[in-house]
């Protein structure tokens, strides 16, 4: 049997994947040189002039491409976190995720050991980025209040930062430092076809470990005890997840430094369409993360300015009210402290 | 007594270096209905956690000859099913989801899709627990005995043999603690050994067939609620005195003064 929720949650996905596409062919399209949708496509496929085509499937397509694949990694990592710990304020950026894996790829470049562009960045930010989910679960506890998680974030990224910090502080090379506070900013400017490489198989092995739970988190709405009871390990379940979020979180920061907020606002812009249900709030969370970049860094590109606005920024713009919104509207369950 | 579905042996568990449960052994029969009563903290809801597998305990737990520990997680939780405290559900489902949520031990995954078997189960659960009306509305929306209702029929939705209840009539108004315990009568006489943890004398000594009573850890008594109610132990366990009487040929006890 399938019900009419299953049905209409199709209609969405195909409405978002809809919207993906039509916000990827506009990033394709928006630029110094604007260019029409349909030389977007003749360029894509081979057509156009030389220079077209250059702007197009070099600098413009791995740009859109990372949009894509890091917002939606965001959306998903949010929306399986949110899940997790059945909690409407979880999402990687609060938890220290990304400014954890930042400090492991910042300890990489500060200390030497691997240019930007190396693969070493990615696996130093997902592994900084799994020690900081970890340390975050194992600090708040089982059935921790939104409270401890938040009060645990909080300390876990002012950490990231101070050590970033301190890395920068001790470089030996000022430039280095001054590079390093821009690429902290978060961007998706002048990325090639090698940071598509580099992040793309780590976001895509977080994605299938968190879709591949999926199911769990609808059963997790009943309580940890309740959950286990029915069969689901959960002690494995939330290995699975921090494996998760820490694979597409450090993926994607070694190439786009860090982009906060996508996380916690996706799955919050779907509930009233999708329901409740963390099962059914995964794949949408993730078209609507991809859905929220892709906005976000056209928007960069338009928004007139004597210098380049970084998408991390204007995302962290956006999000901070946001999130505060959130706080004003969890304002009672909040008020019970610590229960 | 009958032949014994769920047999402990010498069952002890610890937590932090303490002791809470200690060298509880028991054997209940099926198409039963257990009250597991006793003083705050004596243990009663650590029993029925090691039952269910959830913490680690020594000693032997067997239901219908297989040793738990020896299930996977799956098995265990078709023959297990549980009902923590409280009835929490995190997320504003809907009723309906929130009782299929008992097929996922038989791998129904998605409420939206289930087989036929797991749709029969979630419907007869329904059905049974009074339900129908209310199968689109969103949980967090009904009054505390609707959503005992629900989490009831979420737990007889596993369709287990056993099963095991912590307080499932706390805070609820007299007509739904006994709306409760009728229904978990009722699976009781369709075959399964019921569990259940209550502070409600009165209902355990009405509805239950065996009471077992838990002090400090240690099974003091397990017998029919005559005995196992009887004076003496509720002076020792519970430091009361208690008026009894048999109403409609059902065996009253109200708990009185303190002794």
């Amino acid at each position: 049997m399938v019900s009419a929720a299953s049905r209409s949650s199709r209609g969405l996905l195909l409405t978002f994947s809809a919207l993906v596409l039509l916000l990827a062919i506009v990033s394709l399209a928006i630029g110094p040189v604007r260019l029409s949708p349909l030389v977007v496509a003749q360029a894509l496929f081979g057509g156009a002039t030389e220079e077209q085509r250059i702007i197009v499937q070099e600098i413009r397509l791995p740009r859109a491409i990372l949009g894509v694949a890091i917002g939606a990694i965001l959306g998903l990592s949010g929306a399986a976190l949110q899940g997790l710990l059945r909690n409407p304020l979880a999402s990687p950026s609060l938890f220290g995720a990304p400014q954890s894996a930042a400090f492991g790829a910042v300890l990489v470049i500060a200390l030497g050991l691997a240019d930007v562009r190396s693969f070493v960045l990615p696996l130093a930010g997902i592994s900084f980025a799994f020690a900081s989910v970890f340390l975050l679960l194992a600090v708040a506890g089982r059935n921790a209040s939104l409270l401890l998680l938040i009060l645990a974030g909080l300390a876990i990224s002012s950490l990231a930062g101070a050590m970033t910090a301190l890395a920068m502080n001790l470089s030996p090379n000022p430039f280095a430092a001054l590079e390093i506070a821009f690429w902290l900013l978060g961007s998706l400017e002048d990325r090639s076809f090698r940071h598509v490489v580099l992040a793309l198989p780590f976001i895509v092995a977080g994605a299938v470990i968190l879709l591949s739970r999926r199911h769990a988190f609808r059963v997790l709405s009943l309580g940890e005890e309740a959950a286990q009871s029915l069969g689901v390990n959960v002690g494995a379940l939330r290995l699975a997840v921090i494996a998760g979020v820490a694979l597409g979180v450090g993926g994607s920061v070694a190439v786009s430094g860090t982009i906060g907020f996508i996380g916690l606002i996706a799955p919050h812009l779907l509930r009233p369409l999708v329901g409740h249900d963390p099962t059914r709030l995964l794949l949408p969370s993730a078209l609507a993360g991809a859905a929220l970049l892709l906005a976000a860094d056209i928007a960069v590109r338009i928004i007139p300015s004597t210098t380049d606005i970084k998408v991390g920024v204007l995302t962290s713009i956006i999000g901070v009210p946001f999130f505060l919104y959130l706080i004003v509207r969890e304002r009672r369950t909040l008020g019970g402290g610590l229960s | 007594m009958s032949e014994s579905f769920l047999v402990m042996q010498d069952v002890s568990v610890s937590r932090s270096g303490r002791g809470v449960l200690h060298d509880v052994s028991l054997a209940l029969p099926r198409r039963s209905v257990v009250a597991l009563v006793g003083p705050n903290g004596a243990g009663k809801t650590t029993l029925l956690k090691a039952i269910a597998g959830l913490l680690p305990f020594q000693g032997i737990v067997r239901v219908a000859e297989d040793d738990v520990s020896g299930l996977s997680i799956r098995e265990r939780a078709r023959k297990i099913a549980y009902l923590p405290q409280g009835h929490v559900v995190h997320w504003p489902l809907s009723v309906r989801d929130v009782v299929a949520l008992g097929r996922y031990p038989h791998g129904a995954n998605d409420p939206a899709r289930l087989n036929d078997a797991d749709q029969a189960a979630v419907s007869r659960a329904m059905a049974l627990s009074d339900l129908d009306l209310l199968s689109d509305r969103n949980v967090n929306e009904l009054s505390g005995g609707e959503r005992s209702r629900v989490a009831l029929a979420r737990v007889i939705a596993v369709g287990a043999p056993v099963v095991l209840a912590d307080e499932p009539t706390a805070s609820l108004d007299p007509r739904y603690q006994i709306d409760a315990m009728r229904l978990l009568r009722r699976i009781a006489d369709d075959g399964a050994l019921v569990v259940v943890v209550s502070h409600e004398l009165g209902l355990a000594a009405r509805f239950a067939d065996n009471v077992l009573v838990l002090a400090d850890g240690r099974l003091v008594i397990q017998g029919t609620p005559h005995d196992a109610l009887a004076e003496s132990v509720l002076a020792r366990t519970f430091r009361v005195s208690a008026f009894r009487t048999r109403h409609l040929g059902e065996d009253v006890v109200v708990p009185w003064a303190e002794v």
